[in-house]
């Protein structure tokens, strides 16, 4: 406990940020290469879709990162509400434009893979309809917090948005198969061995993989920016700047 | 090498997803970065100095 009390502090947190940051940023940069090049170049093409499947490599990551995104944001709520913990409001705001982007990346991806495929941009089936809510939601916690001058109150409203806008985390999820949609299934996480083949497969798993340690970078840098600002008039900041 | 970057006919859906999936990226690379040094600046600058 100790050690989570050293963790809140803010200075503590501003210092170690900055090494956690590239300590992520250079694996997540390498595995999403990999997986980008794996997903281009190695990956043999696809006997239904052709090369068009490649757009996998790109949308898989963003979708998933697109739930993880505002899951996480959740959770920072739910602490940031109870524990009032400062550093879970100012990770939730930091992730919020991330995530945003993440889920603005997983519709246009989709959206462009949709057109050869299914001979539509855009359909408003479950998927693609639950999938723009999100966004919306990520939206709406930026807005809720640019709207509000207060930090602590803005952090405090866009916790309780996180915390409920994550009922529809699992219906994104589940939506291929409560209802009927054009989207195919779950391709990754069904149970049993995958739907795809390793050399896909393996591409698919590294792209995720660092594509999740790059939203970790982005979001750690977001915090920093968003840290400084909200400490701005504290001691420790102001020492930390000056030239003496 | 033409093989590649014809993408079986798909070329324009493949590599407009990428663009654009790349230019969001570099997007959220350099905003907080650029958030982070503006707002170092004004502290340096004692702008918050009351």
């Amino acid at each position: 406990m100790l050690w989570l009390h050293r963790f809140g502090s803010l200075p503590y947190f501003y210092r170690i940020s900055r090494p956690i940051a590239l300590a992520l940023a250079v694996p997540g940069v390498l595995l999403a290469a990999y997986g980008v090049y794996g997903g281009l170049v190695e990956a043999p093409v696809d006997y239904q879709q052709g090369d068009a499947f490649r757009i996998l490599y790109i949308h898989v990551p963003s979708a998933w990162l697109s739930l993880f995104g505002y899951t996480s944001m959740a959770v920072a709520g739910f602490v940031a509400l109870v524990w009032r913990l400062k550093l879970a409001e100012i990770f939730l705001v930091a992730a919020a434009p991330v995530g945003a982007s993440f889920t603005f990346l997983a519709l246009v991806t989709g959206s462009i893979w949709g057109k050869p495929m299914w001979g539509t941009w855009w359909v408003w089936d479950a998927r693609l309809t639950s999938e723009l809510i999100l966004l919306f939601l990520y939206l709406g916690v930026i807005a809720l917090h640019n709207a509000i001058e207060s930090p602590r109150t803005a952090a405090r409203a866009c916790s309780l948005l996180a915390l409920v806008g994550v009922i529809n985390v699992p219906i994104i999820h589940y939506s291929v198969e409560w209802w009927n949609t054009l989207h195919q299934g779950p391709t990754v996480t069904r149970f049993g061995r995958p739907a795809m083949e390793m050399d896909m497969l393996v591409p698919l798993l590294c792209a995720a993989l660092g594509f999740t340690l790059i939203f970790g970078w982005l979001t750690l840098w977001g915090m920093r920016a968003q840290l400084l600002w909200r400490e701005r008039r504290s001691r420790w900041v102001k020492r930390l700047f000056s030239d003496g | 090498m033409d093989d590649f970057w014809a993408m079986g006919g798909y070329a324009a859906y493949v590599w407009s997803s990428y663009g654009i999936a790349a230019v969001v990226l570099l997007g959220n690379v350099f905003g907080p970065l650029i958030a982070h040094r503006r707002i170092a600046r004004r502290i340096k600058n004692e702008e918050f100095d009351d």
